[in-house]
């Protein structure tokens, strides 16, 4: 279906997300249900969900905190969880690059998984979509997501403080870090790169200050760059034989 | 569990706030048109892959609830989380069901 109007290609942005509320506003209620279980406030979630806006980050800042990691390594570490964003927001660019400053300084606080995915294969499939347009697509995209996080955030720190102490949610916090890991491995070059963290991350654990994080997690990294390369190569090479 | 100190807390949010929308700004704000070198994204796009299992595996092998003796009960909570999630690409059937076999093997031992 073609886009005729401004208006509408906001609220078709604000459909094409609907989907994906089935999985922020559990997630955006998990965040909340651990992050009070480690003693944040209602407000501390809230403040914390609406100014980050990142699940995996988020989860990752919390579980380092929990294990009384130094501010520099959990600070560096959510950040590395996000480095992502800054290539969504790379290949954004060529779409809203020309956007007025204030759009754009606005938009950049909206990139996130979701209106990342959802925004470039709509701009991929409709080319000739005037400028205003794909702003008000972005924006639609998370007209739904981004309140619901950030509600559900704060209903789970409400409800957490019913939750008794022996249900034993300590060992939650792993299972969603396992279950968001599954999804990301799109690639043999994923595989790499996961492979790789995991079997540095071990030895690499008995060095002070949570240091063993950020060593597994580069050498994760180059595995996974690397592998691509690697595979680009043999790609050319089969079709170059060809 | 030992709560976190309201500075650090207060610390790690502002920091992480500025720091993410830092990351989303970078290149639709400043870049303008003006391509990001291919070098940097094909590491950027294996920094989360990498940094969550690395975050992760240490917590599996010596889970906290435990105080950190590795636990066939939490590995299999583990493995399974883990596959599920894999073989559906659901995120949330990936938790629902690592949990599910965490519950159960709880209540069988």
């Amino acid at each position: 279906m073609a886009i005729t109007t401004t208006k509408s290609a906001f609220w078709k942005g604000f459909r094409d997300s609907a989907p994906f509320l089935f999985m922020a506003s559990p997630f955006g209620f998990l965040f909340g249900v651990l992050a009070a279980e480690a003693g944040l406030v209602v407000p501390e979630a809230f403040a914390f969900s609406l100014t980050v806006f990142a699940g995996a980050a988020q989860f990752t800042a919390l579980q380092l905190m929990q294990e009384n990691a130094p501010l520099i390594i959990i600070l560096i570490s959510a950040l590395a969880v996000n480095l992502r964003m800054a290539m969504y927001s790379a290949s954004l660019t060529p779409y809203l690059g020309d956007a007025p400053m204030w759009q754009r300084a606005i938009a950049a606080y909206f990139i996130v998984d979701q209106s990342y995915a959802l925004s470039v294969v709509q701009f991929e499939q409709e080319p000739e979509m005037p400028l205003a347009q794909r702003v008000a697509y972005f924006f639609g995209t998370n007209g739904l997501i981004t309140p619901a996080w950030v509600i559900a955030t704060a209903l789970g720190a409400l409800v957490s403080t019913r939750i008794p102490e022996s249900w034993g949610v300590d060992f939650v916090l792993p299972l969603a870090f396992l279950a968001m890991i599954g999804p990301m491995l799109r690639t043999p070059a994923h595989v790499a790169a996961c492979f790789v963290a995991v079997a540095a991350s071990l030895p690499a654990s008995a060095l002070p200050y949570n240091l063993g994080l950020i060593v597994a997690g580069i050498a994760g990294m180059v595995a996974g760059a690397q592998a691509e390369l690697w595979l680009d190569r043999q790609k050319a090479k089969a079709e170059g034989a060809k | 569990m030992s709560s976190i100190p309201t500075p650090i807390l207060w610390t790690v949010i502002i920091g992480l706030a500025l720091g993410s929308y830092g990351l989303r700004f970078a290149f639709i704000g400043f870049m303008g048109g003006k391509p990001i070198p291919e070098w940097l994204m094909r590491h950027l796009r294996y920094t989360a892959v990498a940094i969550i299992p690395a975050l992760v595996a240490p917590l599996v092998v010596w889970p906290a609830p435990t105080g950190g003796a590795p636990s066939l009960m939490h590995f299999s909570a583990a493995a399974a989380t883990f596959a599920a999630g894999y073989l559906t690409r659901n995120v949330l059937i990936g938790l629902g069901t690592g949990g599910l076999c965490l519950l159960l093997l709880y209540l069988a031992a």
